[in-house]
């Protein structure tokens, strides 16, 4: 199933990328080709395969609990887009009234 | 004199040091005025960092003439792949979103080569965010192949891998999830290693494919990639997916060399169609050499290879969808449009759309199909279980035999362009490699020759159990010495990209 310019849309609002119109329709054509190629696995008999997520495995992996120090507020902020008050300074994040 | 030190290797180069023969501050001045001297062809080097690096090597001076003992590598130059943060270099991983970035702390492998006495040159081009076969992802401009350069270094480690090869630096670490390490190593003519998953720590490097990203050494010799390997692995407490296991003692496998009364399985799925002539003939060669050494061969069918890339374009990218998520414009890097008029989101989805590249705005939106609802089962389920039998695949082989073998790539080094725009031409550059990073067992790349129709590297590629790294340093370092003795000479004396 082809996938459709509105879907490919979608994906990019989902992905949180602005893309222009031009780069929406190369990306489609891409992703058509790039998504019937990985549907290959669906040819694959995997009936009752468990799934794996993660190759070497390892459960309730713990470290000491030591106290180490942190990073300091000027450190961190130093590579930050803006700073106001010793904080990030962020856009809005909420809608206007 | 000079020139000599660039060409020598990091064993040799650590040993003069050691020796007296030699200061530290001599070999990072030779290595620096190679830089100067090719980087302007090569452009291996996203940012040098000369003073820090002369710095680190009158510490090694320093430390040797107060009498300390010095490790296996201390004062041995080195080209770190961007991806790992260093809190004294910027760290871009290839990307506009991150120019300029310096990151507040240093990633675990780079503590780890500061405290050995490895110098750190400077930090090396890479496809953006790791995603990529030629370094033509990279946002700052492609890096050239020291045998040809017209072509393709290979990626996304393929600024190490052209400064290994152009003798800018004895050494070199890259990061592998679908190949990354080896596929640059094969194709510069050098030696590139994926260690087994979980053994070398990922504290620091900035985050691609989490189950699958896994730092590794590229290096002239195979005895030198082992040492780099020894230097760099261990568990680290940072990291919860590392092994707290010992280090396989790869060292001495490399010293050892020899392949007498091992089982080397070829796998036939990846010796038939869409492989270049040159490329089978020479792996063929370096089958037969094996054999001639005293190893047993045989066929040893992976039939589920074959699915193995489809599984990791679905796996890779749904992981970096989530990784990079990260990327909201808010904390660190690039911010685009806040005006005082649009909301975070909106200056999130501008930034993000300007700061990334083409391939890795591909590679979200592919893992943001894979995941959403009503897709999930039939791609990323569905991949996992392939990985799955990729896995099992691979336990059954190894009950017959102590290692597998194949090509590590399909051709050799392509020409700077052919690919760029047809991303699955691109993709299967990783064809034969990518089984390991879904099983998460090691695999070395080591020269075979030069294909007879380009006259370009090929690599054999040698896979081996999860943790039983040396077994293919052993294997890597015999075919290395054999093709060596019969040559009588090291195949990059052959690279005239820069003559």
């Amino acid at each position: 199933m082809p996938i459709a310019r509105d879907d490919v849309a979608h994906l990019a609002r989902l992905s949180r990328l602005a893309l222009a119109e031009d780069e929406l329709d190369h990306l489609a054509a891409q992703l058509d080709v790039i998504i019937a190629a990985v549907a290959r696995v669906q040819e694959v008999a995997a009936d009752g395969i468990p799934p794996t997520s993660h190759a070497v495995p390892l459960v309730n992996v713990f470290r000491e609990d030591t106290l180490v120090p942190c990073l300091d507020a000027e450190t961190v902020l130093s590579q930050a887009p803006a700073v106001e008050q010793q904080r990030f300074r962020v856009p809005r994040i909420l809608a206007e009234e | 004199m000079d020139t000599e030190l660039t060409r020598l290797t990091a064993a040799e180069i650590a040993a003069a040091i050691r020796g007296g023969e030699v200061s530290a501050a001599q070999v990072t001045g030779a290595h620096l005025a190679r830089i100067e001297a090719v980087e302007p062809r090569v452009r291996a080097f996203l940012h040098v960092a000369a003073d820090q690096a002369r710095a680190a090597a009158a510490a090694v001076d320093q430390r040797r003439a107060a009498g300390d003992q010095l490790g296996p590598l201390a004062g041995v130059p080195l080209a770190l792949k961007d991806v790992f943060t260093t809190i004294d270099m910027p760290t871009t991983c290839g990307s506009a979103i991150l120019d300029g970035w310096c990151p507040p702390y240093d990633a675990t492998i780079t503590r780890r080569l500061r405290d050995a006495g490895v110098v750190i040159l400077g930090k090396t081009n890479m496809d953006e965010f790791a995603m990529g076969s030629s370094t033509e992802n990279s946002a700052f401009g492609p890096s050239h192949n020291p045998w040809d350069l017209g072509r393709v270094p290979g990626g996304s480690s393929g600024g190490s891998a052209a400064a290994v090869a152009a003798y800018e630096a004895p050494l070199g670490i890259g990061t592998d999830t679908g190949g990354s390490i080896r596929q640059p190593g094969a194709v510069c003519g050098v030696v590139g290693v994926k260690p087994t998953y979980g053994g070398n720590s990922r504290y620091g490097v900035v985050a691609f494919a989490s189950s699958l990203d896994t730092p590794g050494p590229l290096a002239r010799t195979v005895l030198d990639a082992a040492l780099l390997h020894e230097v760099m692995s261990g568990h680290d407490p940072c990291d919860a997916t590392s092994v707290d296991a010992p280090v396989p003692p790869v060292v001495a496998a490399a010293r050892q060399a020899d392949v007498s009364g091992m089982t080397i399985g070829v796998v036939p799925e990846f010796t038939g169609d869409g492989v270049q002539a040159g490329v089978l003939a020479r792996f063929t060669e370096a089958v037969e050499l094996l054999e001639s050494l005293g190893a047993k061969v045989t066929e040893v069918s992976c039939p589920h290879f074959s699915y193995a890339l489809p599984a990791y374009y679905l796996i890779a990218p749904s992981e970096a969808s989530s990784n990079l998520a990260r990327f909201d414009a808010m904390r660190y890097g690039l911010r685009v449009g806040d005006d005082g008029t649009r909301s975070a989101e909106e200056v999130m989805a501008l930034t993000r759309a300007r700061g990334f590249g083409a391939e890795v705005k591909r590679r979200i939106m592919l893992g943001t199909y894979a995941l959403s609802s009503g897709y999930y089962d039939a791609y990323y389920g569905k991949a996992q279980q392939v990985r799955t039998l990729v896995i099992r695949d691979f336990e059954a082989a190894f009950e017959r035999v102590d290692v597998l073998v194949s090509p590590t790539t399909p051709t050799t080094a392509f020409p700077l362009g052919e690919r760029v725009d047809d991303p699955m031409a691109m993709y299967l550059a990783d064809l034969f490699t990518i089984p390991s990073d879904l099983a998460g067992n090691a695999a070395l790349s080591v020269p075979c020759g030069l294909a007879p129709e380009d006259g370009l590297p090929v690599g054999l590629q040698i896979m081996a159990p999860v943790l039983a790294d040396d077994r293919m340093y052993r294997v890597g370092a015999a075919v290395e010495a054999a093709l060596d003795a019969r040559r009588g000479y090291p195949l990059l004396n052959d690279a005239k990209g820069l003559a």
